[in-house]
């Protein structure tokens, strides 16, 4: 059986296709002005990828803050029920999800098959997701890949305080003015996220395996930051922002 | 999860009454000195029946829900919270003292005109914001006399002699007092008759609510909004009293005939504190889901009077007339009053939040409850105080519970997709899905 699972995130539209339980193709496209079209593009994209037509796909699924927006689906499913599915089949030991996006972050417990037991996204701040991070590399002027690789080669942990993205910049201006390497700086960004994504997964419960999905999971830093937070491993999936989309394209299979 | 089914619904007949009762009461205090009456104003918890001792063309002005009107209205709150922002107030006090504030410092009614002076303010002390409420008003318009009880002695179940007449006592200053601003002589039969229309008002709002625990239930929260507020108004008036016996009368009907709030009903929720009052369409999107919230400790147990019956079950506390007890003088009416507002479920939580949780935790249960959604409400410290408690009280109880923040009465710490989003979160997560 081919499904599809589309991801309208707030900032890029991710779209995967599975045959029989297993990806086939994917693609991602930035949501711009018009989410619609992104995501028609990047439907074809994963089409394109997988080698198939149109008229195979038997059922498409939509995820994702724009999902009632998404061209195709048949049905929609939240970004908690969607990433929860993904993860467990990839992971059937896993038992968190903790899953960071541009806009939000969020913390799922769940059971082996995927049900939500509990689950707590962060506010209207972006301190606890990706925006921040970039709002963070323009202030430091450090390219958005090399923020995490940077604050690996941190010693000093520095405590950020500001609750919010605003206060932050310029708490990391008034850093680098008093000569803090950036490196460090880069650091304390990264726990000053991790924190906020740990209150979360402390709310929920967390328990092991945990495993990080959406786009920060990229950021080596904040992998870095959580783990120590948490103090525990956690596990990044190879495509960690595609997994929402996945699992939005396994519930199509499974409706 | 249950299998579909439709029930009949049909709206309330009594509704359009209750819009006019209410219509009623602002337009009589802002009239009220064309007609040699008198105005006061002061918070829904303040004992509003005393002053009815003064006659019956005295009118007051309840400043929460009057701030509850203001923020339902989005373009004239964002209005008065600005101006009370540039009056040099901090934006994160409560917001329904900051949008009534608005309205005085600008000077508007939000049923049009100059905003209506009081010429006396009647005020309890709650919470914290209640102590400064009228200072600051006072502040703004100066000269208006302005007389306070303190409430402070501890939850119902520690009330003994000593407290009670701490508060009578001051009750009894109270109308010397109000005698003395109004140059008027108090009727204690008018005292009496208010007591009683008070404790009749609010049992009957109890009855009402405990009918919802039928299955469908035949009110749903949003509704159950227009008519709670009636008793936040005037709870000791015979026009609320004789409204909610009419209400009564008709939801025992809608019950015994299975006339439900919301026709597809399949999962029973309920709410937590003040709901954003700009966005109740909330509530409604809720249906889409076969939900509906069935009520909450606050539209139960604010205005609603509580105790065990003998089955174990919470209903409508027995009046003093139902216990045969005819109040007599003025020192037994104020008595019975105060200890009567002593009990009331709401106040109670202003003490702790372990006495709040066991309230819902009974509501849950009782009203057969799915799930609970909590408002982390930033407008109210009051009602806020401990809901991260009540949190973890429900879900050890067995309970469901999203959390959702917010704001009663400042739209601009709201985020209606993002909250639509919780609810799908939630709503799928307990096994429901959109019709
Ligand atoms: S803070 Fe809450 S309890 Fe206190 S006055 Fe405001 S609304 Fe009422």
């Amino acid at each position: 059986m081919i499904t599809a699972g589309i991801d309208m995130g707030a900032k890029t539209i991710k779209v995967v296709v599975v045959r029989d339980g297993a990806m086939v193709g994917k693609a991602i496209m930035v949501a711009g002005f018009d989410s619609r079209e992104a995501a028609e593009q990047a439907y074809a994209a994963a089409l394109d990828d997988a080698g198939i037509t149109k008229d195979e796909v038997e059922y498409v699924v939509a995820t994702g803050a724009g999902r009632s927006h998404a061209p195709h689906s048949k049905r929609d499913i939240s970004d908690v029920a969607s990433g929860a599915q993904g993860v467990v089949t990839l992971y059937p030991a896993a038992r968190t999800v903790i899953d960071v996006g541009a806009e939000e972050g969020r913390a799922i417990r769940c059971t082996a098959e995927g049900k939500v037991l509990d689950f707590a996204l962060n506010e209207k701040c972006a301190a606890g997701a990706g925006a921040f991070t970039e709002a963070m590399s323009r202030a430091l002027e450090v390219d958005i890949q090399a923020l995490g690789p940077m604050s690996l080669n941190s010693e000093n942990a520095i405590p950020m305080n500001a609750q919010c993205a605003v206060f932050a910049e310029s708490e990391v201006v008034s850093l680098l003015h008093a000569k803090t390497p950036k490196e460090d700086i880069a650091r304390a960004v990264h726990d000053a996220i991790a924190s906020r994504i740990v209150s979360l997964a402390r709310k929920v419960g967390f328990e092991p395996d945990v495993v990080l999905i959406g786009g920060v999971a990229h950021n080596v830093g904040f992998v870095d930051s959580l783990e120590r937070a948490l103090e525990c491993k956690v596990i990044v999936p190879d495509d960690p922002e595609y997994i929402g989309a996945y699992g939005a394209a396994l519930a199509a299979a499974a409706r | 999860m249950a299998t579909k089914q439709t029930y009949e619904t049909r709206p309330l007949e009594c509704w359009g009454k209750a819009k006019e009762i209410r219509k009623k009461y602002y337009q009589d205090y802002a009239a009220a000195h064309e007609r040699g009456g008198i105005r006061w104003a002061g918070g829904a918890w303040t004992f509003g029946a005393i002053p009815c001792g003064l006659g019956d063309d005295v009118h007051s002005l309840t400043s929460e829900p009057y701030a509850a009107s203001i923020a339902a209205d989005k373009k004239f709150s964002i209005k008065c919270l600005e101006a009370t922002e540039r009056a040099g107030y901090a934006r994160d006090l409560c917001s329904y003292m900051r949008n009534y504030w608005g309205s005085v410092i600008l000077d508007e009614y939000l049923w049009g005109g100059p905003f209506p002076k009081p010429d006396f303010i009647w005020q309890d002390h709650i919470c914290c914001s209640h102590a400064k409420w009228y200072q600051v008003v006072c502040d703004h318009e100066p000269g208006i006399p302005h007389f306070c009880i303190d409430v402070a002695v501890g939850p119902a179940g520690e009330i003994n002699e000593n407290k009670l007449n701490y508060i009578v006592g001051q009750m009894h200053d109270g109308i010397e007092w109000l005698e003395e601003v109004s140059g008027r002589e108090y009727d204690d039969e008018k005292l009496i008759e208010a007591v009683n229309n008070e404790c009749r008002s609010t049992s009957l709002w109890a009855e009402v609510c405990e009918l919802n625990k039928a299955i469908p239930a035949p009110l749903e929260e949003k509704t159950m909004f227009s008519l709670y507020v009636l008793g936040t108004l005037m709870k000791h008036s015979k026009v609320v009293a004789d409204f909610y016996e009419e209400l009564r009368d008709e939801v025992k009907d809608r019950v015994e005939n299975q006339i439900a709030a919301v026709a597809n009903e399949r999962c029973r929720l309920m709410s937590d504190t003040q709901p954003p009052w700009g966005f109740l369409s909330l509530f409604r999107y809720l249906e889409s889901y076969g939900a509906i919230s069935v009520g909450s400790l606050y539209t139960f147990g604010l205005i609603g009077m509580w105790e065990d019956k003998p089955d174990g079950s919470w209903g409508p506390r027995t009046t003093p007339r139902q216990k045969g007890i005819e109040i007599k003088d003025r020192d037994q009416a104020l008595k019975i009053l105060a200890e009567w507002n002593l009990h009331k479920p709401e106040w109670q939580h202003f003490y702790s939040p372990h006495l709040k949780t066991e309230m819902m935790v009974r509501i849950a249960k009782e009203w057969s409850l799915d799930g609970v959604m909590l408002h982390y409400n930033r407008g109210c410290e009051g009602l806020s105080l401990g809901i991260a408690e009540n949190r973890l009280g429900l879900l050890e109880a067995g309970f469901p519970v999203m959390t959702f923040e917010g704001n009663m009465g400042d739209e601009r710490e709201f985020d209606l997709a993002r909250t639509k989003t919780r609810i799908d979160t939630f709503l799928e997560t307990l096994g429901f899905k959109k019709d």
